[in-house]
C-alpha cells in the first residue's frame, strides 16, 4: 500500500491518519464512528455523522444491546480477513468477541481506496483500526464514569462493560442512556492510548473465523449466486485473443434451435476493456452456454494471435541483451569497477512459465439499470481499478455505478483486474435488462490476465575467499501495472518508470557489495495479452531467480548455501532495517534461517537421490518485510526425472499475528501455491491464446501430492505484516536448490517438468518451454 | 417433465434432458451451495449424492436422475451439523470455501465407504477434488477427524 501512498494522490485509509480526526456521534439507534476530515472536526459531531454532511470514513457502529458491526471494506476471499480486521478494533475497545458482527460494504467514495491484494490488509489497517478502537474506549469509560458517578480514573473497560468497584454498565446502556458525541483531532487521535502488546486479550489470540461457518453448510452467497428478478443470462463469445480484435460478422442461424435463446449482440465497448467480444443471451444459463458454441464468429486478428511463448521469452533474453534499456530499480555505484576487479564471476539466466489462476470461481458478473444507478453484482479485490473503466463503458458518472460486494470463489490477484464485470455491464445496456455473464471455464481462462513469462540473468562478482563485491539482477516480463493503471509506476534511478511489483524481491536484503537491479517491462508480452498481478506477483519470478542463484553462488564460492546466505544477512548499512516496519532487518532474515536449518537437519546424512535445499524471502516488498526461510526436501527418480516433494519446513516472522490460526492457513495455502506452480501447473502461449483451458490438461496440485508440513513462526510483537504471498515465493527455489543436493542436476526453469530433470541430469539445460 | 427427490422434497422439472443437474439444483431449484468449478467433471466443486453415491452434478443430465434422490450440501444433515461439517469448523478448513460443499459431499461418501480412512484412502478418493486455496492439509485432518466421531458415535451405540 505505501507504493500507492508514494505515487498518487488517491484516498489511502492509511494516510487518514495524518490529516484527519475522528468523531463519534449517534446514527439511527446507535452510535457510529468515524474518521472525518480536518476542518470538520471541531463542527457538532452528531450533527455531521447524522446528516452524513462529512466526508465520512466509517469503521464500526454500536448499537443499544452493545453490538458492534465492524464494516470491512477487503475483500473477503480466504484469507478471513473481516476477522482479523475486526478484532484488531475489537481488542482495542475491550469488547466481547461475540458482539461483534461484520458488515462488507459495497463501494461508495467514504471508503476511499477498496484494495485487497499485496498482502497489505491487516498490515495497512492495523494502525488506525487500533487508534479507532482506542477512540471508542476512551469516549465509553468517560461516559460511563458519568452515568456511574464515578471518576473515570476508576473506571475499567473489559468484555463490554465499564466497571468501577462493584459498580457497571453495559456497553448497550451508554449507548441508550449517554452521550458519546465526540470529536477527536489527528493530534489527539494520535495520542490515543493503545494497549500494550501484554494487554491484549483477541489480538494474538486463538479464535475461530466468522466466515466459515456458511461456507460448510451452502449457506455462503458468492458472485456467482447473485440473482435479480427479470434477468437474463449470457455467456461470452471470446475473440481468438485479448487485444486486437475486431467481429468481422456474426452467424447465428445454429442457435437459433436452442429453446430459450435470445439474441446475440458484438459490443460496443467505450473502454476498450472488451474489443471484438459478442455476448450470447438466453433465458437460462444452460441454453445461452449451448448457443454459444452454436453462433459463428468470425474476427479480424491482430498481430498478438502469431505470438507464441517462446517468441515472448525470446524477445525478453534480447530486451536483457541491450544494457540501455528498462530501469534502474538498484543502482549503486560501482558496479563495472567491482566485475572488473574480480576474481571471477557467475553468470546465470533463469525462466518462469506462464501461469493461470485459475481461482475456482470462473468469474462472472450481474448487471443492471436501477433507478439510474448501475448496480454491478461480484466479487472483487480492486474496486477502485474498475469503477472508472465501468462509467467510462457505460458512459455515465462514476457516481452512478455501485459495486455490490460478494464473497469470492479465489481471488489469487485475479479479481483484482475486475475487466469481467466490464462486458456485463454492457451487455446489460445493450439489452436494456438485468444480465447474468458467466464465462465457462475456458471462457474464464482465455480471458485470464496470467501472471506473465519471465526472463531474468543475474551476475555475481567475487573477491578472495568467495567475498561477494558487486551483483547485478536483470529481469523482464509483462508488467500488470504498466497495461492496467500506468499512474502506479514510480520511476527508477534512470528516471525510467517501473512496474514495482514486477521486480520486488530483487531489491534484497543481502549485503552483495554494489548492487544493480534492473526492470525490463516485456512489450511483446503486454501486446499479446493482458498481464496480471497473480498471488506474490514479481516475487514469484524474481526470487526464484534470486534464491537459485545464490545455491549456485555459494557453490561456485565453496561455501554452504546456509553459511553463504548468513555471510550475506550482515544488517548492516541499507540492510540494517529501520522501525516500524523493518525494525532488525536482515538479522530477522538470519534467525529465520538458522532456525529453519535447524528444524529441518541442515547439515544431516539423507537416503540415496535425496536432497535438502534452502531458500528465503522477504516476502513483497522492502517496506513491509516478511521474514521467511524454508527448507526442502525431495526424492529425485534418476530414471525419469520425476521430483518426490516430501517434506517443506518453513519459519516465518511475521511481527505480530492478529489472527494466529489464519496466518498458518495462509501459510500453509501459500506454500502449496509455491509447490504447485512449481512442480505442478504452468502453461504456454500458442498463437496469442495460452494452450490449456481446462483440468483436463491443466494440473494444479492435488490432494495425494501435498507435503508434509511443518510451519512455524517467530513470537514477535513487532508491526503485523503481511502472509498471503511469501510463502509462495521461497518454495520453488528450496525445491530446485534440493534438486541439485538430491542429484546434481540444476534446473533454472519454472514448471519442473520430469524431463527437464532428466536433460539436467544429463547437464543439458532445460528446454524452458 | 423430470421427477426426482431433491433433499427429501419431490420435484418436478420442465427442462431439456441434458441439462445438467447443476444448472437444474442451481438455477431452477435455487439452491446455491453447489458449486460451479469447471464444467467437466473434473474439480469436484458441484458435487452431490446421487441415491447416495457422489457424483459430478455438472455432467450429470436432468434426465439421468429421473425419480433418483438427489442431496445437496443442504440436505447433508438438517441443522448442517453432519460431523463432517463440524469437523470443517473445528480444523477451520475452509478458505475461500468455494470447492467446500463438493469436499464434504465428496468426504460423506468417503467415511461411509471407509469408516476408518487411511491416508492412502483419502488421497484415493479426494484427489478429484481440486482446492485452489490449497487447504488439503486441513480436508485431510477434517476427515479423520468426522472419521473418528462417527466411529466413537458408533460404539456408543
Amino acid at each position: 500500500m505505501n507504493k500507492f501512498a508514494k505515487y498518487q494522490d488517491q484516498a489511502v485509509p492509511a494516510g487518514l491518519m495524518s490529516r484527519r480526526g475522528f468523531l463519534i456521534g449517534a446514527a439511527g439507534t446507535g452510535f457510529t464512528l468515524a474518521f472525518a476530515g480536518a476542518g470538520l472536526v471541531l463542527a457538532d459531531p452528531a450533527t455531521a455523522v447524522a446528516q452524513h454532511a462529512f466526508e465520512p470514513t466509517i469503521w464500526y457502529h454500536i448499537d443499544q444491546d452493545g453490538i458492534v458491526t465492524v464494516n470491512i471494506i477487503r475483500a473477503e476471499m480466504g484469507q478471513h480477513v473481516g476477522t482479523a480486521l475486526a478484532r484488531i478494533v475489537a481488542d482495542e475497545l475491550e469488547v466481547k468477541w461475540e458482539s461483534v458482527r461484520l458488515d462488507y460494504v459495497d463501494t461508495d467514495p467514504k471508503w476511499g481506496l477498496m484494495v485487497t491484494g499485496g498482502s497489505w490488509s491487516v498490515w495497512q489497517s492495523f494502525p488506525y483500526l487500533s487508534q479507532a478502537g482506542a477512540a471508542g474506549r476512551i469516549a465509553l469509560i468517560e461516559e460511563g464514569a458519568k452515568l456511574l458517578r464515578v471518576g473515570k480514573d476508576a473506571c475499567v473497560a473489559r468484555d463490554g462493560m465499564i466497571t468501577a468497584g462493584h459498580k457497571s454498565i453495559s456497553y448497550g446502556d451508554i449507548v441508550r442512556k449517554g452521550n458519546l458525541t465526540r470529536s477527536y483531532s489527528a493530534d489527539q487521535l494520535k495520542a490515543m492510548p493503545l494497549k500494550k502488546p501484554a494487554d491484549r486479550r483477541l489480538i494474538g489470540v486463538p479464535t475461530k473465523a466468522i466466515d466459515i461457518p456458511g461456507k460448510t453448510n451452502g449457506t455462503a452467497r458468492y458472485g456467482l449466486d447473485a440473482e435479480v428478478a427479470g434477468m437474463v443470462y449470457a455467456r461470452p463469445k471470446l475473440p481468438p485473443t485479448r487485444n486486437g480484435c475486431s467481429v468481422t460478422s456474426i452467424d447465428d442461424s445454429a442457435a437459433k434451435g436452442v429453446k430459450g435463446y435470445i439474441k446475440s449482440v458484438a459490443l460496443d465497448d467505450p473502454s476498450g476493456t472488451v474489443p471484438g467480444w459478442v455476448v450470447v443471451y438466453a433465458d437460462s444459463f444452460t441454453a445461452a452456454n449451448h448457443a454459444a458454441d452454436k453462433v459463428k464468429v468470425v474476427w479480424a486478428t491482430g498481430e498478438a494471435a502469431k505470438v507464441s511463448e517462446k517468441d515472448i521469452l525470446d524477445h525478453g533474453a534480447k530486451l536483457i541483451d541491450d544494457p540501455k534499456g528498462g530501469s534502474l530499480v538498484v543502482a549503486d555505484e560501482g558496479v563495472e569497477q567491482a566485475f572488473a576487479a574480480a576474481k571471477t564471476t557467475l553468470e546465470r539466466s533463469y525462466t518462469t512459465s506462464t501461469v493461470l489462476h485459475f481461482q475456482l470461481e470462473p468469474v462472472n458478473a450481474l448487471a443492471f439499470e436501477k433507478d439510474g444507478i448501475w448496480e454491478i453484482h461480484t466479487g472483487n479485490q480492486w474496486q477502485s481499478l474498475i469503477l472508472p473503466t465501468l462509467a467510462k463503458a457505460l458512459g455515465v458518472g462514476e457516481d452512478k455505478v455501485v459495486l455490490r460486494t460478494y464473497l469470492l470463489g479465489g481471488g489469487f490477484g485475479r479479481r483484482l483486474n475486475g475487466d469481467y464485470s466490464v462486458p456485463a455491464a454492457l451487455a446489460s445496456k445493450a439489452i436494456g435488462k438485468p444480465v447474468k455473464l458467466v464465462f465457462t471455464r475456458p471462457d474464464d481462462v482465455h480471458f485470464d490476465s496470467p501472471r506473465s513469462a519471465s526472463v531474468q540473468r543475474l551476475r555475481m562478482a567475487f573477491g578472495e575467499g568467495g567475498k561477494v563485491l558487486g551483483m547485478e539482477h536483470h529481469a523482464t516480463a509483462g508488467w500488470p501495472t504498466q497495461v492496467m493503471i500506468p499512474v502506479f509506476m514510480p520511476k527508477g534511478k534512470n528516471g525510467e518508470p517501473y512496474d514495482p511489483f514486477s521486480i520486488s524481491g530483487a531489491d534484497h536484503w543481502y549485503t552483495v557489495g554494489a548492487h544493480r537491479v534492473r526492470a525490463i517491462s516485456n512489450d511483446l508480452a503486454n501486446n499479446t495479452f493482458r498481464p496480471g498481478w497473480l498471488r506474490s506477483v514479481g516475487p514469484g519470478w524474481t526470487n526464484w531467480a534470486l534464491e537459485s542463484f545464490m545455491d549456485e553462488a555459494a557453490h561456485a564460492a565453496g561455501i554452504d548455501p546456509v553459511a553463504f546466505r548468513l555471510g550475506l544477512l550482515d544488517a548492516q548499512g541499507k540492510n540494517a532495517g529501520t522501525a516500524p516496519n523493518a525494525t532488525g532487518g536482515a538479522a530477522r532474515m538470519a534467525h529465520v534461517l538458522k532456525r529453519a536449518a535447524e528444524k529441518a537437519g541442515w547439515g544431516g546424512t539423507l537416503p540415496q537421490d535425496t536432497g535438502i535445499g534452502v531458500a528465503t524471502t522477504f516476502g513483497q516488498e522492502r517496506d513491509m518485510p516478511t521474514w521467511c526461510a524454508c527448507v526442502a526436501r525431495v526424492k529425485v527418480d534418476r530414471a525419469t526425472g520425476v521430483v518426490k516433494l516430501e517434506k517443506l519446513t518453513l519459519v516465518v516472522d511475521a511481527g505480530t499475528l492478529v489472527h494466529p490460526d489464519g496466518a498458518l492457513a495462509q501459510t500453509e495455502g501459500a506454500a502449496l501455491w509455491g509447490v504447485s506452480m512449481a512442480l505442478h501447473e504452468g502453461t504456454e502461449f500458442v498463437n496469442g491464446q495460452v494452450k490449456d483451458s481446462n483440468l483436463n490438461t491443466y494440473t494444479p496440485l492435488r490432494m495425494r501430492d501435498v507435503p508434509e508440513l511443518d510451519i512455524e513462526f517467530v513470537q514477535s510483537t513487532e508491526v503485523p505484516v503481511g502472509l498471503g504471498e511469501p510463502g509462495t515465493t521461497v518454495v520453488g527455489p528450496a525445491i530446485g536448490n534440493a534438486i541439485f543436493a538430491a542429484v546434481g542436476a540444476r534446473l533454472r526453469h519454472i514448471p519442473i517438468r520430469p524431463a527437464d530433470v532428466l536433460l539436467a541430469l544429463k547437464g543439458e539445460p532445460a528446454k524452458g518451454v | 417433465m423430470t421427477t426426482f427427490n431433491l433433499n427429501g422434497r419431490p420435484l418436478t422439472i420442465d427442462a431439456a434432458d441434458d441439462t445438467p443437474l447443476l444448472w437444474v439444483i442451481r438455477d431452477l431449484a435455487g439452491m446455491k451451495g453447489t458449486k460451479f468449478g469447471c464444467g467437466i467433471g473434473m474439480c469436484g466443486a458441484c458435487t452431490v449424492h446421487l441415491n447416495g453415491r457422489a457424483v459430478r452434478s455438472c455432467i450429470t443430465p436432468l434426465a439421468a436422475v429421473a425419480d433418483a434422490s438427489i442431496i445437496t450440501i443442504e440436505g447433508l444433515d438438517p441443522q448442517g451439523q453432519h460431523p463432517l461439517q463440524k469437523a470443517w469448523i473445528e480444523t477451520q478448513t475452509p478458505q475461500c470455501g468455494y470447492c467446500q460443499s463438493g469436499q464434504i459431499m465428496q468426504a460423506a461418501t468417503l467415511i461411509k465407504d471407509y469408516p476408518n480412512p487411511t491416508d492412502a484412502d483419502i488421497d484415493a478418493v479426494m484427489n478429484g477434488n481440486l482446492c485452489r486455496c490449497m487447504a488439503y492439509v486441513r480436508i485431510r485432518k477434517a476427515i479423520k477427524l468426522a472419521a473418528a466421531e462417527m466411529q466413537g458415535a458408533a460404539a456408543h451405540e
